[in-house]
């Protein structure tokens, strides 16, 4: 296994594409490392992408934020303008792993191992949020949601990676939440999950909902027909009665030792009601 | 195979070492620089007991490669004392009862000591989260919070 750390994107990349066996990004280390653990071949280089500048901080673009794809999920949860912004993606990643995990996992490796059961990809999803994939060629922007095509499957080709992911401006009014069911308080893989990102008009009234689902597909869902429900209501219980039920109903989980397809579905609908109401109040809503 | 050199820093002294790339931080400390103070419990992440901080953050040295540490600095267990006056949170360990076989106990005393720098008036429920990465098979966890929780009330009444 060779170990390179290059300083730029564009030497990462090169690497990645003349690499003759198999070649692995290392960002945080906290899949690869485990997969290595479990016997998983180990691949013939290995790019870490922490000496590379461009990846390694977070900052203000266009009124919204670059957060590059080294950056670990502590140095997100310290960034208080971040936090404000968009509360809800803070909050998923935060909910990854122990302290001594989140002083090394990264959104961007979160993304790219491509668990369905991924906890920052939901949020990423409700938000908008835009990768930026440096490679060979030009820099190209796909949506997040666009990175992870099944379990464990990307769609970046050979010699690209994630160099940072975006985070729009926020309009007035908005508000993101996340929440996940885990069978314990900490340290366990989401059985189901919801992110919920919404603005409302000056009444109150949702004008624009994104609402995605976790764990209970093999990727996330972005569901138009949940967010649907959502718009023109005050969040009343009639709407977040449909919403749930639009959640649970776009929902398609698989029996496993975390739950029955029945109880995933169900529980589906409720965090993503649960999380809609949130979401309402961070966007400044009355209940 | 041919080894990698690495310089680092461990406990504020310089350090350099050969290893295998694919070996961990982990096995490094134990195997090649004989400080087996952090223990190896599980080798995933999941128990804390190789906890160490590395540049200021603490994180799983099992899931750390031994050539990552190349420039940077990492603190260990061994580090904690200064010569034979144990650190305030080893003592209150002690005298709280807060170890049993031991082998969680490095990892443990690591972490905590991460938290009061960052935190030094921390809840007993952010003592919980903050610990949730380190698990203990003897204590029950409870003697641990009260010395942590004893600890950080003495530094901060020291300070004041
Ligand atoms: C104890 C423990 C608890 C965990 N708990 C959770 C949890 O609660 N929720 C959760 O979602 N996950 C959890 N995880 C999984 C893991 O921590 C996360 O998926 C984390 O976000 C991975 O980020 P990383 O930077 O460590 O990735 P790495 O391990 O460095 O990389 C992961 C994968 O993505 C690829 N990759 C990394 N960066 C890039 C890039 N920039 N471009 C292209 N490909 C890239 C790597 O090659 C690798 O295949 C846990 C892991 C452990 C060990
Ligand atoms: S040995 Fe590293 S977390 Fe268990
Ligand atoms: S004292 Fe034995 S594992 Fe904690």
């Amino acid at each position: 296994m060779r170990y390179e750390a290059p300083a730029t994107a564009k030497a990462a990349a090169k690497l990645l594409l003349g690499a003759k066996g198999s070649a692995k990004i290392l960002a945080g280390g906290t899949d690869l490392l485990v997969q290595l653990r479990s016997g998983m071949k180990p691949p013939g280089l290995v790019v870490d992408i922490k000496h590379i500048a461009a990846m390694s901080g977070i900052k203000k673009e266009r009124g919204g934020f670059r957060i590059g794809a080294a950056v670990p999920s502590a140095v997100m949860g310290e960034n208080k303008g971040l936090g404000k912004a968009w509360p809800g993606v803070v909050e998923a990643t935060g909910l990854i792993g122990s302290t001594q995990i989140q002083g090394r996992a990264t959104m961007a490796g979160n993304l790219c191992n491509a668990s369905p059961a991924a906890d920052s990809v939901p949020a990423l999803a409700a938000a908008g949020a835009v990768a930026r994939i440096a490679g060979p060629g030009k820099r190209r922007d796909i949506p997040a949601e666009k990175i992870a095509t099944g379990p464990g499957k990307t769609s970046l080709k050979k010699g690209e990676l994630v160099e940072s992911i975006f985070l729009p401006k926020r309009p007035p009014r908005s508000g993101d939440a996340y929440l996940r069911f885990i069978p314990r308080t900490e340290m366990d893989i989401a059985a189901a999950s919801a992110g919920v990102n919404l603005t409302l008009d000056r009444k109150g009234v949702c004008t624009a909902a994104r609402v995605a689902l976790g764990a209970v597909g093999p990727r996330v869902i972005l569901s138009a027909k949940a967010a649907k429900a959502l718009i023109g209501t005050r969040l009343e219980d009639s709407a977040l009665e449909g919403f749930a039920a639009a959640c649970s109903a776009a929902a398609t989980p698989i029996d496993d030792k975390r739950g029955t397809k029945e109880f995933k579905t169900h529980v589906a609908g409720v965090l993503a009601r649960r999380a809609a109401v949130i979401a309402y109040e961070r966007a400044g809503g009355k209940p | 195979m041919t080894k990698t050199a690495v310089s680092t820093t461990i406990n504020g002294d310089a350090a350099e070492f050969l290893c295998e790339t694919g070996e961990t931080l982990l096995d490094v400390l134990r195997d090649r620089l004989d400080l087996t103070g952090s223990k190896e419990g599980c080798g995933t992440g999941d128990c804390g007991a190789c906890s160490v901080m590395l540049d200021g953050r603490l994180v799983c040295s099992c899931l750390v490669l031994g050539v990552e540490a190349q420039g940077r600095a990492v603190e260990t267990i061994e580090g904690m004392a200064e010569g034979e006056t144990l650190h305030p949170l080893q003592q209150k360990f002690l005298e709280h009862a807060a170890l049993q076989c031991g082998v969680c106990t490095p990892g443990f005393l690591v972490a905590a000591k991460a938290l009061l720098e960052v935190n030094d008036d921390p809840s007993e429920s952010q003592v919980r989260y903050w610990l949730a990465g380190n698990l203990c098979r003897c204590t029950g966890y409870d003697k641990i919070v009260r010395a942590v929780l004893d600890t950080a009330k003495d530094m901060r009444s020291a300070r004041a």
